[in-house]
């Protein structure tokens, strides 16, 4: 039945660029407080999951075995077991949690805790509490470097993005960016951290080594105001070598050469696109788009969208299987 | 599409703003926020003042009578969220707060507060009251931040280089309120307002947005304050009549724009009509800087912030006087100092803007220290829509087509 559904759709999609490989995209749809199940071959939904009240920040396990989705309204994440899309279990996340990030053991969540000005790092076995660390007004961007050694928080009234040593849980360094910094994500080589500012419309490029500013990346589209251009998921390719932003209300996703920092294409989605990210295999990327209530599938070959998928209401994140 | 501006200065710079804005440009970042801010040993402390006049009042409903601690409330939640910056840069935020009575000499009041070592002053005062102290605190480089008075003259002829508006003024909110009503194509209007100084004020910006936005003001009518209409046991009933009786007779309209700030009457409005007409002002449809349910752009937050900091909704002017304490958490932060003139110097400089939860960014108008900011139409529940309406255009900010613009300002800074 699902092979047959995977032929059909891909005869229909005549613009892909070849057969892509089969992951399941799980999307948090913030206002139906639902979970939607998605094959990204045939791009059509497979399953809708009831979850918690307002969903937002979703993530995988390394191994593909959970997902752990932030119940922002029930101040709890849930552990959903990939197998049976059953929710298995709860961590204890603090005040309304609403974006995290896993390290690269896979053994510590960390977790902005938007109400209380906390980030959060839960270890994942235990289900207990390791350490909350104070930082500034409305906690949002978290990532962690490669290495695993560097956590980075990004604050949104303080408009900093706070490192923080993993080992002893100190805020080592506070760099200002622009306002409302919403998102952060380290290069793979772990060399930089890029931070979007929604409210001051930029991307901030921070060196990991000098912990400084070096290069401040503005959006333009002809036709839109600038007020409209809100830039807040970001997601860098493996090689490194192109860094794609979602810009909000402007419906647009910037394609950025990391390189040279230009903005090399500005690619139409859906409406308020959120956050992204790719397929394992790196020829797909996924955009959540909270109006139009669908997510947007891109050809990273082309730079293309190549389809659209009407998920649940206000489709906040994505996770995408590693398998 | 419409134009907010007379003559040909609004189109012209969107189209060649579209016309060259291909791409995107990488930037050097400034100065500012260049380094990574590594804690220092000395904290230091910025004290900033909150002089505010004040005494109980009655108005027509109960669920419009003030909190005793309205836009104190959102000063102390903006120096909890400075505190909370603060900590990373070593730098402590507290708040003095001073009540006279409305109709008091100010200046005592405030010399004791800059007595005390204040540099910052949220002003919660009559623009009588705010201009005795204006010059004073100019002399003694003392800024202050306007979170009460809506008069526009504070910020044309009476304009000073050292006062900054938070609160919009009668001409912002009238112009939000008319661009909305036009896009709704609804454009003749009777304007019903009260006899009081301030009600013939917002009339009078009533008027002028009509004019700017293309509305017919089809007939005026002045409630007089008798004194007799406010609420009693009985007065449901009169007042049902009395407004029904007000209005009848009136020309074909639209819209019922009601201009009483002084709440003599115009609660009483809504329903009571002689004919079903939507009535909007400072009843019905109500323009403002802030809204308790307004939930967009991250404003849920705020909003659950101050509820659980005050057990209370947050009203417009309690995120007046949490913008203007962020202001200068935000100058301070940037700039890492205190000096109020290198403050005043980043506020007015193109580097500076504020969050406010309004979906954009907030400068200031530099020929006359105005706060730009969206603004908020809603009713007694939810937010209805937020103006500047798409398609008034401006070759600064969208924002400019709300209130007094550059051409037309009287004001000189000194």
């Amino acid at each position: 039945m699902q092979r047959r559904a995977c032929v059909l759709a891909i005869l229909a999609t005549g613009t892909m660029a070849g057969p892509a490989s089969a992951y399941t995209a799980y999307v948090s749809n913030e206002k139906d407080n639902t979970m939607t199940v998605v094959d990204t071959a045939t791009m059509q939904v497979v399953k809708t999951v009831d979850v918690g009240q307002r969903p937002r920040g979703i993530t995988i396990s390394h191994d593909g075995k959970f997902i752990y989705l932030c119940a922002s309204d029930d101040n709890t994440i849930q552990i959903i077991d990939t197998a049976t899309l059953q929710v298995v279990g709860t961590l204890p996340s603090g005040d309304d949690p609403e974006l995290f990030v896993l390290s690269p053991d896979g053994k510590t969540l960390y977790v902005a805790n938007e109400n209380d000005n906390l980030v959060t790092a839960i270890d994942v076995d235990s289900k207990e509490v390791k350490t909350e660390i104070p930082v500034g007004v409305e906690p949002e961007g978290m990532a962690v470097s490669p290495d695993g050694k560097t956590m980075v928080n990004t604050s949104e009234t303080t408009s900093m993005a706070h490192f923080i040593d993993t080992g002893s849980h100190d805020v080592t360094d506070n760099v200002l960016v622009d306002t409302r910094p919403r998102f952060a994500a380290f290069k793979p080589d772990g060399s930089q951290v890029w931070v979007s500012a929604e409210v001051g419309g930029t991307v901030s490029v921070i060196d990991n080594a000098k912990r400084q500013v070096v290069k401040k990346i503005k959006f333009a589209i002809p036709g839109l105001r600038a007020e409209t251009i809100q830039p807040v998921g970001i997601a860098i390719s493996a090689d490194g070598k192109k860094a794609y932003v979602a810009l909000g209300p402007a419906n647009h996703v910037a394609v950025i050469n990391t390189e040279t920092y230009e903005v090399e294409k500005y690619i139409l989605v859906g409406q308020r696109v959120w956050h992204l990210d790719f397929t394992p295999d790196q020829k797909t990327l996924i955009t959540t788009n909270g109006n139009s209530n669908d997510i947007t599938f891109i050809d990273t070959a082309t730079d293309e969208p190549v389809q659209s998928v009407t998920v649940g209401q206000q489709p906040w994140g994505v996770a995408i299987s590693p398998n | 599409m419409t134009s907010a501006v007379p003559g040909t200065l609004a189109l012209l710079c969107f189209l060649s703003l579209a016309a060259g804005a291909l791409g995107a440009s990488a930037q050097q970042p400034t100065s500012q926020s260049a380094g990574a801010i590594k804690p220092e040993d000395k904290i230091t402390e910025i004290k900033i003042g909150y002089l505010r006049a004040y005494a109980p009042r009655l108005t027509l409903s109960l669920l419009d009578a003030p909190p005793r601690d309205e836009g104190v409330a959102g000063a102390n939640v903006a120096i909890g969220d400075n505190n909370t910056t603060g900590r990373f840069i070593k730098q402590k935020f507290s708040l003095d707060v001073t009540e006279i009575k409305p109709d008091a000499d100010a200046v005592q009041a405030f010399d004791d507060l800059i007595a005390k070592g204040d540099r910052y002053v949220v002003a919660d005062l009559s623009a009588r009251q705010l201009l005795s102290i204006a010059d004073i605190a100019r002399d003694k480089g003392v800024l202050i931040f306007n979170v009460g008075a809506t008069d526009d003259s504070l910020r044309e002829e009476d304009c000073r280089i050292n006062v900054f508006h938070i609160a919009p003024t009668r001409s912002m909110l009238a112009d939000a309120l008319a661009q909305y009503l036009m896009v709704k194509k609804w454009p003749n209007w009777v304007l019903l307002y009260g006899s009081h100084e301030q009600d013939h004020l917002y009339a009078e910006a009533l008027r002028r947005a009509a004019t700017r936005f293309g509305g017919q003001i089809v007939a005026e009518k002045e409630f007089k304050d008798t004194g007799t209409a406010r609420r009693t046991d009985t007065g449901a009933t009169q007042i049902q009549q009395q407004i029904s009786v007000f209005t009848q007779d009136l020309p074909e309209h639209d819209v019922l724009l009601v201009a009483d700030e002084s709440e003599v009457f115009g609660t009483y409005v809504p329903y009571r009509t002689w004919t079903s007409r939507l009535v909007a002002g400072t009843a019905g449809l109500v323009a403002s800087s802030w809204h308790p349910a307004s939930e967009q752009w991250g404003g849920i937050q705020m909003q659950s912030r101050f509820l659980k900091a005050t057990g209370r909704r947050m009203l417009s002017k309690d995120m007046s006087a949490w913008t203007a304490v962020r202001a200068v958490g935000e100058a301070t932060t940037r700039t890492n100092g205190d000096d109020p003139k290198k403050i005043s110097d980043y506020i007015r400089s193109d580097d500076f803007s504020v969050a406010a939860f309004k979906g954009q960014k907030l400068t200031f108008r530099k020929w006359n220290l105005q706060l730009r900011q969206p603004i908020l139409l809603g009713d007694t529940k939810s937010v209805v829509s937020t103006s500047p309406q798409e398609g008034f255009l401006h070759q600064v900010s969208e924002l400019d087509t709300l209130g007094i613009d550059q051409p037309e300002t009287k004001c000189v800074l000194k």
